[in-house]
């Protein structure tokens, strides 16, 4: 029987089936290839069809760019870090301190990921806004005459709110890679008079640095590419670069600066999103 | 247990309960009080009411609930055919281009959806295939970002599957259209429903793609809740914001319970 299916699964192979995979690729090439090949074509030339190196290295050295760039690395590199030891601390009493009701707890975090990313800043609004609880609650318990906690609409705003909005993607491999530690071993361990910290750091650590390594890679990726919440927190100061290629194309109609700033972010986001393919792959996440 | 000491791990739990209320709890309820607040000086509501709601649902923000839900599942039944189709179709080519078509339905999630949005501005704002200001392409902004999600989704399930089924009755002369339509679809179906799943509740809470190609009349969820907040009216916006969450949450459980039922777990 097992030499019947040797011999008829090539032959699968070999149907004429080859060109099914035309019509979804056509439909993929038209609507996502060529528009992202016509962003790169009115980056690089102008109307005329002539190459402008100039106006290229003037958006690349202004302000607002440089500005942009630098907001949009600091964010989202804070935010990974936060979301990778947020997610590690949850992750491990998850796993290994659970308590009546973790399993519920952690399918309920997994449903953040299907929930728009704006929600999270919306709701910080109302918790640490300048007319927020948090704030009110202050001014009244020790009669202050302003709000006195003032981070929402900053850099570290952002920052917070990424991290609860991409926790999750961390937190699933996570949880993943701990099913499959060996319980007896931390027994083991343990018996023999290892504090939690030793366990954590020789057993349960090695077993999930590939999680890490990939779900941060994701986060990276994630919070490069994130618009809701930078768009929703409205600070004036805090502009990254999906934000600018939304101001530049829709309120100044500048396309062709739009345009630029676009390759500048697709190329990083593309160089993240091999990182994150690459330790998947690597790590067999 | 890692922690054996009834203190430790009270600590633990004390720690846990703090993170999760802070970053995920506190969220959801404050935005389910201030959909029903009625004045909010203080530090908690001075009263409740559902004026938001009768508002939103009485108001223009009703089409938007409408315009969500078709673009979510016009957009999601699209993608879910073509990433069938492509994950399915991919099983017949030879591995390098397996490889290299596999990573190339793969890349749409990793492009910002933004830049998404300006490529179609871009690509369609003239004849032969003017679309810009249409509802069309709206909806082909949502389905080219979740197709990849879709295809992924698909592609996984597909893996998964054990060959044997297919090279059964294959062997006991099932034509290809046959086999597919009765042995390989059937067995993937809890893929294609948790695919659908997710395809609509990411076109629901998307923002950046739409917030560029959006015409006028059609409003989709997320943008109507950022106007609303923009324009100061937040009770109207966190309102608004439940009804969005809710129709997710409402969506992927039902999906989700059809799913046990055709897998009879």
């Amino acid at each position: 029987m097992s030499e019947a299916i040797a011999l008829r699964a090539p032959a699968i192979r070999r149907e004429p089936g080859k060109f099914w995979i035309v019509p979804p690729a056509a439909l993929l090439a038209l609507l996502f290839f060529y528009p992202l090949a016509l962003i790169a074509r009115q980056a690089f030339l102008d109307d005329s069809g002539v190459a402008n190196p100039a106006e290229i290295i003037s958006v690349l050295h202004s302000r607002f760019f440089l500005n942009a760039l630098i907001n949009t690395v600091t964010i989202s590199v804070s935010a990974t870090a936060g979301c990778l030891i947020v997610g590690l601390v949850l992750a491990l009493i998850l796993a290994f301190v659970p308590f009546p009701g973790s399993g519920f707890i952690a399918r309920l975090i997994d449903t953040f990921i299907a929930l728009p990313t704006f929600l999270v800043t919306l709701a910080f609004t109302f918790l640490y806004g300048s007319a927020g609880m948090l704030n009110a609650g202050l001014m009244e318990t020790f009669s202050l005459p302003l709000p006195p906690v003032d981070f929402l609409y900053s850099t570290w705003g952002v920052v917070l709110a990424e991290v609860t909005v991409y926790t999750p993607f961390i937190l699933r491999p996570l949880l993943a890679a701990f099913s499959l530690v060996d319980r007896g071993q931390i027994e083991a361990a343990s018996v023999l008079g290892a504090r939690p910290f030793r366990i954590v750091r020789q057993v349960i650590l090695p077993a999930a640095i590939p999680a890490l390594i990939a779900g941060g890679s994701l986060c990276l990726l994630l919070t490069v590419n994130e618009f809701g919440i930078v768009l929703f927190i409205g600070a004036k100061g805090v502009i990254t670069l999906p934000l600018l290629i939304y101001g530049k194309a829709i309120q100044e109609s500048a396309y062709q600066v739009a345009c630029i700033i676009a390759v500048v972010n697709i190329a990083l986001s593309l160089g993240l999103f091999g990182l994150y393919r690459f330790a998947a792959g690597r790590l067999g996440v | 247990m890692l922690v054996w000491s009834r203190p430790g791990r009270i600590v633990l739990w004390v720690l846990f309960a703090l993170i999760f209320g802070v970053l995920f709890l506190a969220p959801l309820a404050v935005i389910l009080l201030s959909s029903l607040a009625d004045q909010w000086n203080g530090v908690l509501p001075n009263g409740l009411t559902t004026e938001h709601y009768t508002d939103v649902i009485g108001g223009a923000a009703w089409n938007s609930v409408k315009a969500s839900l078709t673009t979510g599942f016009l957009a999601s039944a699209l993608a879910l055919v073509s990433g069938t189709w492509a994950a399915l179709s991919l099983r017949l080519q030879g591995p390098s281009l397996k490889r290299l078509l596999g990573l190339l339905f793969f890349i749409p999630s990793a492009v910002p959806s933004v830049s998404v949005g300006l490529g179609l501005l871009v690509a369609f704002s003239h004849p032969p295939l003017l679309l810009n200001g249409t509802i069309a392409i709206v909806m082909i902004a949502h389905f080219v970002l979740i197709s990849a999600f879709t295809f992924g989704n698909v592609s996984a399930g597909l893996a998964r599957l054990s060959p044997d089924f297919e090279q059964v009755a294959s062997s006991l002369g099932a034509r290809p259209a046959y086999r597919l339509w009765h042995v390989t679809l059937p067995l993937l179906a809890p893929y294609l429903v948790a695919a659908f799943g997710l395809s609509f509740a990411l076109s629901m809470g998307e923002l950046g793609a739409t917030v560029m190609v959006y015409p006028p009349g059609w409003v989709t969820l997320p943008v109507s809740i950022f106007s609303l907040t923009d324009r100061g009216d937040i009770f109207a916006g966190a309102a608004l914001t439940m009804i969005l969450v809710a129709a997710t949450l409402v969506l992927l459980l039902g999906l989700e319970r059809i799913t046990k039922r055709a897998t009879g777990a």
